[in-house]
């Protein structure tokens, strides 16, 4: 769909946004590029819409050269969101989503229609069509860059740190959304972020860049977590990537064992007689209620009579992840993770040795992806064309279009540096 | 002054109604059309030294060299060619408006935030598109800032235009000066300063109109 051939850019003042990029991103996939600031990755972004031209190497999109467009042409094809919105401020919130549909002479009224159809997507409520964005908080400003992006409905979407200009809760709201609207509307999105938590909470895929604009690893995010490709993409990745790795690892594979638990009609004679320090209380339909602590026991009863501490939480095994049962181990009292079914009732239970026993088997089984080799290869052949660029450097042809970079890049402002 | 002339004649006021609406029609013709054709002059080359940096020094020098030339002097010099007319007025006060418009065209198109120039960019706008259809609208508020003081100080500079005969207003306040009569003087001198002040209200309600997203981030002006 989106693939970089042997790109670099180098600016005259000598220094390399991107080296030697070879890369191939899937249709219909988010690809997050991620790395420190000067990796190049936004150098990267946004060579896919030419607002910066590379100085060597093509950039094709579904096989064709983008060079081959008009830029104007070709940007109004492919949607851009930014960290800051850009929302334009001297047009309602209903002519910022318009934008694109207008600048195709769509005509008003059928370009209207599209954008409130568009901020209903990214929900937000018709009653903001007529304001300004300084009438918007932060996070809904955000909602409209997206809508605005989405405008023509555009099969690519380009993103710059959408989400790192708000606060942590908004962040999260934006991001669940944006993973709803994908599912949705299937596009291939190119997205690029500092934030090693976001990349791997939305990536497909994920470009991991070192300083200097080369290419660390391509991967999904659990072989990213799994299999780091040197120190480097390790470091980067951080300190608790094993524990990160099990988000992607399904609670429902996990082996549970049926565990100490009671009705709450038991008598606590019947909870003694399994001498287990803690015993689960469950209600007629085996929902967990709580555990009891075997010495705290009264001597006679039901176990409906005693004080029952807090379950912590359960894990539930259609939909949660290791991570969360692994979690749910080490707050519950017992130190036993209770996981439960789609209907709540309780499955069994284990703790987090056994857990961590079981990962480190599924590990395994994750790293046996088939792409681990190809991965290699593209980072490879990422090396290889380090020496292509000085040949290319060379180039009279190229030169020219160096400057034609230099060019748009005081033209769109301060984009010239790369990675701001 | 004649002993025992009052200040203020209310008759002589009252008698010449219809000739002080003409003269200050004329005036505001005088004092506004140039600001009028500055800002024709202003914006493109305000677009011109916002997008090439290095023509803005020298072009605000010319500007400002032209602002400190008397009013006097540039009359002299228009009289040549175009005679004791309106022109020989008006061209002087319209470079005079150059000094300010341009600079405030230069900071309006500055104050763009540049994730909406990326933006727009980015969506597929031109540049010429861009410029007309984002830059521009968005620096109206930093622009009509400097129109408010190119308007004032220009309705008030007509008056010098009495020297070749052609001050609007201004006309009284020399008759006056002649016939030692203090009346029409007071009368024209109030009668520009309102004007000014008029027309600056008027500026800034159009503003308001013209920029209603710009509420809300504090009066640029």
């Amino acid at each position: 769909m989106i693939r970089f051939d042997a790109v670099s850019k180098n600016y005259p003042n000598g220094t390399t946004a991107v080296d030697g990029l070879s890369l191939e991103l899937a249709e219909g996939g988010i690809t997050v590029l991620v790395g420190p600031s000067g990796c190049g990755k936004t150098t990267t972004l946004r060579m896919v819409n030419r607002m910066v031209e590379p100085t060597a190497g093509t950039v094709s999109l579904r096989g064709q050269d983008i060079r081959e467009v008009a830029a104007p042409e070709l940007r109004r094809g492919i949607g851009y969101v930014i960290q800051h919105a850009g929302l334009f401020p001297h047009r309602t919130i209903l002519d910022n989503v318009a934008t694109v549909p207008l600048l195709l002479g769509w005509g008003k009224k059928k370009a209207r229609a599209r954008a409130a159809e568009l901020l209903e997507l990214v929900g937000l409520p018709a009653t903001m069509a007529k304001r300004y964005p300084y009438q918007l908080s932060g996070g809904q400003q955000q909602r409209v860059g997206v809508a605005r992006a989405l405008g023509a409905d555009p099969p690519v979407l380009l993103m710059d740190e959408p989400f790192s200009a708000v606060d942590p809760i908004v962040r999260g709201e934006l991001q669940a959304e944006f993973l709803r609207l994908q599912k949705e509307l299937h596009k291939t999105i190119v997205f690029v972020t500092h934030d090693i938590d976001e990349a791997i909470k939305l990536g497909d895929n994920i470009a991991v860049f070192r300083t200097g604009g080369k290419l660390a690893q391509f991967d999904t995010p659990e072989r990213l977590l799994a299999h780091p490709a040197d120190d480097f993409v390790a470091d980067f990745v951080g300190q608790d990537r094993g524990i990160r790795r099990l988000s992607f690892v399904q609670a429902a594979g996990l082996p549970l064992r049926e565990g100490p638990a009671l009705p709450v009609t038991a008598s606590v004679a019947e909870a003694r007689a399994l001498d287990e320090p803690w015993v689960l209380v469950v209600d007629d339909a085996r929902r967990p209620l709580g555990w009891a602590e075997a010495a705290g026991l009264a001597d006679a009863g039901t176990l409906a009579d005693i004080p029952l501490a807090p379950l912590g939480h359960t894990f539930s095994l259609v939909g949660d992840s290791a991570r969360a049962a692994l979690d749910a181990a080490l707050l519950s009292p017992s130190r036993l993770a209770v996981g439960v079914d789609a209907q709540g009732a309780v499955a069994g239970v284990a703790d987090a040795y056994e857990l961590s026993a079981a990962i480190a088997g599924t590990g395994g089984s994750l790293g046996a992806a088939p792409e681990a080799a190809g991965v290699a290869g593209v980072a490879e052949t990422a090396e290889a064309a380090g020496p292509q660029l000085v040949k290319g450097a060379a180039d009279p042809a190229d030169a020219e279009d160096a400057e034609d970079a230099d060019g748009s890049g005081s033209n769109t402002g301060k984009t010239g540096g790369g990675d701001r | 002054m004649r002993d025992g002339e009052p200040l203020i004649r209310w008759v002589w006021i009252g008698d010449h109604v219809g000739e002080l609406a003409h003269y200050t029609g004329v005036h505001l013709r005088l004092g506004l059309l140039p600001v009028l054709f500055g800002l024709i002059i202003s914006v493109p080359l305000g677009i011109l030294c916002h997008r090439w940096r290095w023509i803005y020094p020298p072009t605000l020098t010319a500007a400002n060299v032209l602002y400190s030339v008397p009013s006097l002097a540039l009359f002299m010099i228009f009289v040549r060619y175009t005679g004791l007319t309106e022109r020989t007025v008006m061209i002087p006060l319209t470079l005079y408006t150059l000094s300010v418009l341009i600079p405030n065209v230069v900071d309006g198109l500055a104050s763009v935030p540049d994730p909406v120039r990326q933006a727009a960019t980015a969506m597929g706008f031109s540049t010429v598109r861009r410029v007309i259809q984002v830059e521009l609208p968005i620096a109206v508020p930093v622009v009509v800032a400097g129109v408010r003081v190119a308007a004032v100080s220009s309705i008030s500079l007509v008056a010098v235009g009495q020297l070749i005969g052609q001050g609007g207003l201004g006309y009284y306040i020399i008759r006056g000066l002649q016939l030692d009569f203090p009346t029409p003087i007071i009368t024209a001198t109030v009668l520009i300063m309102l004007l000014a002040l008029v027309t600056d209200a008027l500026l800034v309600l159009a503003q308001r109109l013209l920029t209603p997203w710009a509420r809300g981030k504090g009066a640029k002006a």
